[in-house]
């Protein structure tokens, strides 16, 4: 049963179509203001959007005729700051979503779910003396406590620590390799939606700017924009020669010239980007052969250590003006002699660079 | 002591009570969840009371209820006598003189329910009916509780209004206030100050309490 979406509204300004597989964990990534918790609300029924297509399966929520109201759909749904009920106990906010249940079966499911949630023990305590974590363990079980078809989740670990987050993570894993629901997940943070999700949405202004299998997207944006939402430090401009049949098409850069994987790219002027992990080093000793790929010469401009990694900038070899980032491990600086103004070769595999669709200027 | 004018002010205070109450439930929950072009407007004619002389409001309740208004004379043609200078007429005029006194507390209390919480009853799959007994209602309490108390000890103490209402007939509308004026008028200094003293120790006793309450109420909500 895939969620189909078709969004659009004014303020906040959304235009969204996109199918959210069944049973995945999905996130919506966007930075704040792109509209995610908006899509999430308009999902559970607590935002009316001007056009709207919502239907899980065969089951239409929403549509020009059809408003399901929030209570009828069957979602567990964890907002940002959780909204539990102050006056009530962990158990007893878990029982709220359970008023279908009788009152004897509703405390047993209360506490199986409490369970489920790693918050057993706590059932008799009030949200004012748990911790954030607990807190938030605690929505997440009055979420399920449903059983819903689908989960959405509002950037659910925003509020606590770093160390309570990685646990959640594991947590909220575990949980969903047990339910396997579908689950749409809301987040700015990229870590967070590589470690959880197995699908991503790339939001932006609204839109849907790029989606696929989390690892897919995070490695392989399309569009300039993808490119900057996911943190490509390095995107250059370039020219694109048109390929030969079965070879690979060649990418003008400078006085540099690039054999890359166009797909169905279009000759001519083109944006490409790397991520500064595949720029990789070239260690002096090696001897130069066929196997290297796409080696760039350059001069070291600047270097910054960065805990356990070094950025370092490069100014490849007739590009005055451009600056390749690299990303290394900080011990290999010396071993390789890595220091400003150092001349060094890097190569770019044609596999990572990615050329990018829209030219994106602005 | 003039008993009869306490337990006339006693009732007519549970009486506005009884009716202001409900209607300021509705009216307040609706103004905390709603907002609407104009809205200012029917919050700044709720709080007219609070701001207008007890004459002015005094003197439109007497017009719109007397003899000559529609409304009173369909009151006069039913139950045979005139809603002005009457303990209904006085009922009325209270609930209108105290709707700031109830509606302003339980709408602040509304609003101060979080959205997300709202809406977490809502996924939760509570009923609107449901949604408002078990989590609105519990969680406004401390500003229900007020607006009681508060509509309460001004009823008990509101004397403009029903003078100009309810004139001052002994058993009918003479209530503990016009009786201390009363006695005052008349050098019963002695019945004057003992009601008095009665009328400031019950307010003070309603008003600490209560607070006592909705503190107690708010420290086991706080940092929920």
């Amino acid at each position: 049963m895939t969620l189909i979406l078709d969004l659009v509204h004014d303020a906040p300004a959304l235009d969204f179509r996109s199918e959210i597989p069944e049973g995945q964990i999905t996130a919506l990534v966007g930075p704040s203001g792109s509209g995610k918790t908006s899509i999430l609300r308009a999902v559970a029924g607590l935002l009316r959007t001007k056009q709207a297509h919502v239907a899980l399966g065969g089951d239409i929520w929403d549509d020009a005729s059809t408003h399901l109201p929030t209570r009828e759909r069957p979602i567990g749904f964890v907002p940002q700051q959780y909204g539990l009920f102050p006056h009530l106990t962990a158990s007893g906010n878990v029982g709220v979503a359970l008023m279908h249940l009788p009152s004897a079966e509703r405390l047993a499911r209360a506490e199986e779910c409490l369970a489920l949630a790693h918050v057993a023990g706590l059932e008799n305590r009030y949200p004012r003396e748990l911790s954030g974590g607990q807190k938030q363990r605690v929505a997440l079980a009055r979420a399920i406590a449903r059983a819903p078809k689908l989960l959405l989740l509002d950037e659910p670990f925003s509020a606590v620590d770093r160390s309570t987050r990685k646990r959640l993570y594991l947590e909220l894993r575990r949980l969903h390799e047990q339910l396997r629901t579908t689950v749409l997940l809301v987040t700015h943070d990229l870590d967070e939606a590589a470690q959880l999700a197995s699908h991503l949405i790339l939001l932006h202004h609204g839109r849907l700017l790029q989606t696929g299998p989390t690892g897919e997207v995070l490695r392989r944006p399309r569009s300039v924009a993808a490119a900057r939402l996911l943190d490509f430090p390095n995107l250059f401009d370039g020219h694109l020669d048109a390929a030969p049949p079965g070879r690979k098409a060649l990418l003008r850069w400078g006085p540099h010239t690039l054999r890359a994987n166009a797909g169905d790219t279009p000759s001519g002027s083109v944006r490409w980007a790397i991520q500064s992990g595949d720029v990789l080093l070239v260690a002096p000793d090696k001897p130069w052969g066929g196997h290297l790929q796409n080696p760039v010469a350059a001069r070291v401009s600047e270097v910054l250590e960065l805990g356990m990694d070094a950025l370092v900038w490069l100014e490849p070899e007739g590009l005055p003006a451009t600056r390749l980032q690299m990303r290394l491990p900080a011990r290999t600086l010396e071993r390789h002699r890595v220091a400003v103004g150092a001349a060094l070769t890097v190569c770019l595999r044609p596999g990572d660079i990615m050329l990018l669709a829209d030219s994106g200027r602005r | 002591m003039d008993w009869g004018a306490i337990v006339l002010s006693a009732q007519l205070a549970l009486a506005t009570l009884i009716v202001l109450l409900p209607l300021a439930l509705a009216v307040a929950r609706w103004l905390a969840v709603t907002s609407f072009n104009g809205k200012a407007w029917i919050e700044g004619l709720l709080a007219l009371p609070l701001v207008l002389p007890p004459t002015v409001l005094g003197y439109y309740l007497l017009v719109a209820l007397g003899g000559n208004s529609a409304l009173g004379q369909w009151f006069a043609a039913l139950f045979g006598q005139t809603l002005a200078f009457s303990f209904t007429g006085l009922v009325i005029a209270s609930v209108v003189f105290n709707i700031p006194f109830a509606v302003q507390p339980i709408q602040r209390a509304f609003e101060a329910i979080p959205q997300d919480v709202r809406e977490a009853a809502q996924c939760c799959g509570l009923t609107f009916r449901q949604a408002f007994l078990r989590i609105e209602l519990p969680l406004a309490w401390p500003g229900i509780l007020s607006a009681a108390v508060m509509t309460f000890a001004h009823t008990l103490g509101e004397f403009g209004v029903v003078l100009m209402v309810g004139g001052n007939i002994p058993g009918e509308t003479q209530t503990v206030a016009i009786a201390i004026y009363d006695r005052t008028q008349a050098f019963d200094h002695a019945g004057a100050g003992a009601m008095s003293l009665l009328l400031l120790i019950v307010s003070l006793v309603t008003i600490a309490v209560s607070y006592g309450l909705v503190e107690r109420l708010m420290k086991r909500r706080r940092a929920a």
